[in-house]
């Protein structure tokens, strides 16, 4: 398994002088959402930077007015509305000749679920957002619901017994709106994730990055074992680490080794798992399916056939 | 000065354009649109313009457009959208963060009942409903009204004492669909009424953010500081008249419009096109001796009550038509106008009249 590193995140003369969230903030130990934005203040370096945080555990990190953790200029949306509030702020930036990188950071809820017709219609509009879902695959705000990002057999408040339905794919639904950018990121891999975040603060247009999001609430882990829980998700082919250039170039940028071991401590580390039964030979079949349609969509392996 | 054979909803969008390029020194125009019967006309109109310095973003929703103008102004730039009925509703909750982060957008409602089951025509209900959001709330009788009314907006709404979203609200079709003529300036005469914008509070280069998380008496003081600047609107909104009498050479209706209440006994209280009917009613029944009067309430928030009281010192009968009804209680109109109205002595009547788009000409007073 190839699995770049940074070797410890150290500040180089690029990067931001502060991070994008700073200390005392509101989030809880090991929350993946922290983790995004220690890399992004890294990738940020010295552009212009506006944020844009519907409603969700973000929009609690900023803590109470009138102090703000977020050091760039922040609004705070209703839950359905960021896209649409950044496609303003973008329209304005690019009547001003202004370079402000607007990033939209939403949860699985604002993305898959109700955001989603928002999203769907910034990015067909080709809007000059960078919108970053962290996923952590609860209505982790409210106390940790289901969203349509819940895979399957995950125990959450509204479905007690597990969810029975599998995880949307939201980067299809991406990938189909041709957008010039989109990637799945993992904060395990620190060099490739800063790599992906660069590029979509490079790129013009609606750019999406899918970031697998630790949630020790929700998850029921240990706030310790967040980057350890995402290496192991990508390790087994469970969270795929890819890129899809404009909806139809796919590279794959870290080839897991679907070990059973991975899957079955990924599943074990987190009590959301125990109640449903699902195990890693329960989710195997799923995964290689995933990753034969990636496969073809990548032009790996399996080259694409012209007739 | 040239004068335009238009309907309110091409007025309307005429008056958002001259007030968009007048903000080209500025950050700019931005107006989120989409479509909805009664309202798709200005929406149309404003997407055929050219405007200096400005964009016109076509969304999927009422929501989004609400959340494009949002946008647009937290960065400092002058925007527009319009609306109506269930638009409105869709809107609705952005329409609460434009108002609690003082956004000073511009909202033209043509106002329709909700649905289903389905109707299209005039009522006031979808305005009345978002009442107590922090929005300035405007009805208009005439086509010129509603055009002068765009343009005054911004300026009302930009104002640094005022800050805070405006809607002008047009009875849907009887004045949105209707042609007549409207007096248009040149666009010197508004970029000298209408300043560029200035949202003081804006998303600059310095962080700060916008709608995070406030505690109890945070939120107190901010709903205090809105209600307050709700207040001040009336003397503000004098000078500006001044203003635009100067510029314009013509005058803008006050807050409560009275029509022959020196010495009226019963009056007449209404709001949008009903005001201007209940007006020659007001001529009907002089005709015959009867000492009667009209209040048109062009401002509904803030309520302008003490201009109210005053014009009701004559008075021992008043007739309240409501274009609305808040079911289980009565007319919306008819619970304000009680709240501010009542002294020993004097009868508050209400009437419902043109619900659902139903009749609301002369002969329908006569039942009254």
């Amino acid at each position: 398994m190839r699995e770049p590193s940074l070797g410890g995140i150290v500040q180089t003369e690029q990067d931001r002088k502060r991070p994008l969230l700073r200390a005392g903030n509101m989030n809880c130990g090991g929350c993946g959402m922290s983790n995004i934005f220690q890399l992004l203040s890294h990738a940020v370096a010295g552009r212009d930077v506006k944020l844009v945080i519907p409603a969700c555990c973000g929009a609690i990190t900023a803590h109470t007015y009138p102090q703000s953790a977020f050091d760039v200029p922040t609004i705070l949306t209703t839950f359905a509305s960021a896209a649409s509030v950044a496609t303003g702020i973008a329209a304005v930036a690019g009547l001003n000749n202004e370079e402000t990188r607007v990033i939209c950071m939403a949860g699985d809820g604002g993305t898959y679920d109700i955001g989603m017709a928002t999203l769907s219609a910034a990015a067909e509009r080709n809007e000059n957002i960078l919108y970053i879902c962290y996923d952590n695959e609860i209505y982790g705000n409210t106390g940790g619901q289901r969203s349509s990002s819940t895979p399957a057999g995950a125990v959450t408040t509204s479905t007690p017994l597990g969810k029975r339905e599998n995880k949307k794919d939201i980067m299809a639904i991406m990938a189909a709106h041709r957008i010039p950018y989109a990637a799945t990121v993992s904060i395990a891999h620190a060099e490739d994730a800063l790599n992906k975040m660069r590029t979509a603060l490079d790129t013009n247009g609606f750019r999406f990055l899918h970031i697998l999001s630790p949630c020790p609430t929700g998850w029921k882990s240990e706030p310790a074992m967040g980057i350890e829980l995402v290496r192991l998700a990508v390790r087994s082919g469970l969270f795929p680490v890819y890129e899809v250039f404009h909806g139809d170039r796919y590279v794959i940028n870290i080839e897991p080794d679907f070990s059973d071991e991975a899957l079955s401590m990924y599943l074990s580390l987190q009590r959301r798992f125990r109640k449903s039964g699902v195990t890693e030979t329960s989710l195997r079949p799923g995964i290689d399916k995933y990753w034969h349609g990636l496969r073809m969509l990548s032009g790996r392996i399996v080259p694409a056939r012209r007739h | 000065m040239p004068v335009e054979l238009i309907s309110a909803n091409h007025g309307a969008g005429l008056a958002a354009t001259l007030a968009g390029r007048a903000n080209r020194t500025g950050r700019g125009f931005c107006c989120g649109v989409y479509p909805i019967t009664p309202a798709t006309d200005c929406m149309e109109y404003l997407c055929a313009q050219e405007i200096e310095k400005s964009k016109v973003v076509r969304v999927e929703s009422e929501h989004s457009a609400m959340g494009v103008c949002i946008g647009a102004s937290a960065t400092g730039a002058r925007s527009f959208t319009t609306t109506s009925s269930n638009g409105l509703a869709y809107m609705a909750e952005n329409c609460v963060t434009a108002a609690s982060l003082r956004l000073p957008i511009v909202l033209v409602v043509a106002n329709r009942t909700m649905g289903p089951p389905w109707n299209i025509w005039a009522d006031h209900g979808d305005s009345l409903m978002l009442r107590d959001l922090g929005w300035i709330q405007i009805y208009c009788a005439d086509n010129q009204e509603v055009f002068d009314t765009v343009l005054f907006g911004f300026r009302l709404a930009e104002n640094a004492e005022v800050m805070m979203p405006l809607m002008v609200c047009m009875d849907g079709f009887t004045l949105s669909h209707t042609i007549a003529q409207i007096n248009v300036p040149e666009q010197d005469m508004v970029d000298r009424f209408l300043p560029i914008t200035t949202v003081p509070h804006q998303l600059g280069s310095t962080p700060h953010a916008l709608g995070q998380i406030e505690v109890a008496h945070q939120v107190a003081s901010h709903r205090r500081q809105h209600h307050e600047a709700m207040e001040k609107v009336f003397h503000v909104y004098t000078d500006i008249q001044d203003e635009f009498q100067q510029i314009m050479d013509r005058s803008l209706p006050d807050p409560v419009v009275s029509y022959r209440i020196e010495d009226a006994e019963s009056v007449i209280i209404s709001m949008g096109t009903i005001g201007a009917t209940a007006e020659q009613v007001v001529d009907d029944l002089r005709e015959k001796g009867q000492r009667v009067g009209s209040l048109r309430l062009r401002m509904f928030r803030p309520f302008p009550m003490k201009s109210i009281r005053e014009n009701l010192k004559t008075a021992r009968r008043v007739a309240v038509i409501d274009r609305d009804i808040s079911l289980g209680f009565g007319g919306v109109l008819w619970g304000e106008i009680k709240a501010v109205g009542s002294r020993n002595g004097l009868i508050i009547q209400n009437y419902m009249m043109g619900i659902g788009g139903g009749m609301s000409g002369r002969s329908i007073f006569a039942g009254f």
